[in-house]
């Protein structure tokens, strides 16, 4: 579903971003991607975006395959893949629920299907009551979840968030990943770029891939397997 | 409504004060390049009443017979350079005479025989005044043996020829000036606009909307924008002619077409703007 394969990329002026990367990510699963800022975390979620392609090797997610997607079948992919950031990306002139209906209207979505898709999905991330409020008037963690909400609006296959909990206060970061497990929990793959280690600790039942200096140093899904072999 | 309509007057709805702003740079560029054009207009509007003033005189001997003028005016008027012949006699060149030199009349008026010679004047058609021509219409009637003399003002004409070629040239290379000088205030002026709408841009993208479905709302927001900015700047432009009329001096309008030219390349230069604007922000993620 998502597999890179012998993955290098470059660029011109800051050098090597990732080296020899390979994994393949199943359907359903939850995955750390952890690492030093600038291990290439970063990369790699822009790469599953498109927004670039690999230098070297093949990024591949569902039928997509970076080595011979055309511009104009990216939308069509980015419609597949919800994206969650560090710092929540929204618009500051929208209200929350404005933000998500954002998200449907450019997508294309039919008019009288917007409003009742929005209820339900800031229903689901918690959100209803201040479905009329503008991001300034929310705290960290509740605009991350507004960004959560039009992450999901296109009902997308896999959940890609990067440093989702890196600006918001412990209690706001146990919330939001408590929804992200949730959001697994119904299916949905999330792959979550993090440092901070402590949570990938407390959970070690999801996969971790760990990467340093543009490789991938350790993938517990990899180790598990040698484990499981030497028993 | 489609949703680019609608994104567009959300887009001004946000934010009014930089969609006037937009509107007003629009504006008020353009209203400099259409106070050049009346300028430039009321200026050959001026050497072209000088022109038409361009007058051929022949002067016809006495003994001509009135079938030989007759015949010879019929031919100048075949000419594809004459606008219109027209005959004076003796009598009235001597009535005009006295009329226009009143300190003469005396001396007119003593006279027995009249000496003024009658003539033939030939006013020319626009586009033929120019020396070449009048020289070739010129030539012609020296050519009837009952002609003694042809007049035009040659010197005259050269100085208007002069003119109006330093007219053409400083208007070309003046106007050339402002308008490009509008066309980069307006095109600064739509890319800050949608400038401050990047963010959107790109979340647009990150959701998965379509080139065209991104760019469609700033296209019709660069096209309005142009359209406002010619039309208020058209607005401006009378007002400062009817003011000009009223204060100064009478100045004519600018013809319809140019106003409609100009409005047009304020709406198309918008569109063009906003598309090479929102061009470079697909560009990037």
């Amino acid at each position: 579903m998502i597999k890179l394969t012998s993955v290098h990329k470059e660029y011109p002026r800051s050098g090597v971003a990732l080296r020899d990367v390979s994994f393949q990510l199943r359907k359903g699963e939850f995955v750390f991607l952890t690492g030093h800022s600038g291990a290439g975390k970063s990369t790699i979620l822009r790469l599953l975006q498109m927004a670039e392609r690999p230098t070297a090797g093949e990024v591949r997610v569902l039928s997509f395959s970076s080595a011979t997607i055309r511009q104009r079948d990216i939308p069509q992919l980015r419609r597949r893949l919800g994206v969650v950031f560090q710092d929540f990306r929204l618009l500051h002139d929208r209200t929350a629920e404005e933000n998500v209906a954002f998200a449907l209207e450019v997508t294309g979505a039919r008019r009288s299907a917007i409003a009742p898709k929005v209820g339900k999905l800031l229903a689901q991330v918690g959100l209803a009551p201040k479905a009329r409020a503008y991001p300034d008037e929310l705290s960290g963690g509740e605009r991350q979840r507004v960004a959560i909400a039009r992450a999901l609006a296109n009902d997308p296959f896999v959940l890609l968030a990067d440093e989702p909990t890196g600006n918001l206060d412990a209690w706001a970061a146990r919330g939001v990943f408590d929804l992200f497990r949730e959001i697994n929990a119904m299916g949905m793959t999330v792959i979550m770029a993090t440092h901070d280690l402590d949570l990938v600790r407390a959970h070690p039942e999801f996969r971790t891939l760990e990467m340093s200096q543009g490789a991938v140093v350790f993938d517990s899904a990899a180790e598990a397997a040698v484990e499981a072999e030497r028993v | 409504m489609p949703y680019a309509v609608r994104e567009a007057l959300t887009a001004f709805r946000r934010s009014p004060l930089l969609a006037v702003l937009s509107v007003v740079a629009v504006g008020f560029s353009l209203f400099v390049v259409g106070l050049f054009g009346l300028t430039a207009h009321n200026i050959r509007r001026a050497i072209e009443r000088i022109e038409e003033r361009v007058e051929i005189v022949a002067y016809l001997r006495d003994d001509l017979a009135p079938e030989q003028l007759k015949l010879a005016q019929e031919e100048m008027a075949l000419l594809p350079e004459v606008l219109e012949v027209r005959h004076v006699s003796k009598t009235e060149a001597l009535a005009t005479a006295m009329r226009e030199m009143e300190e003469f009349r005396d001396v007119f008026t003593d006279l027995e025989v009249n000496p003024l010679p009658a003539s033939l004047e030939l006013r020319l058609r626009p586009g033929s005044r120019e020396p070449k021509a009048v020289e070739r219409v010129a030539a012609q009637l020296r050519a009837y043996p009952f002609v003694e003399d042809v007049r035009f003002g040659r010197d005259w004409l050269d100085k208007i020829v002069f003119l109006r070629r330093i007219a053409g040239g400083a208007a070309t290379i003046i106007g050339g000036a402002f308008a490009a000088v509008a066309a980069i205030i307006i095109a600064t002026a739509i890319r800050i606009a949608v400038f401050a709408r990047r963010e959107e841009i790109s979340i647009m993208r990150l959701v998965g909307a379509t080139d065209g479905f991104v760019r469609r709302p700033f296209l019709l927001e660069g096209f309005v924008t142009g359209l406002l900015g010619g039309v208020l700047a058209a607005g401006l432009t009378y007002g400062a002619f009817r003011l000009v009329e009223a204060a100064l001096i009478r100045i004519d309008w600018l013809p319809f077409a140019w106003v409609v030219a100009g409005v047009a390349a304020g709406t198309g230069f918008g569109f063009l703007s906003s598309a090479v604007a929102v061009r470079r922000h697909l560009r990037a993620l």
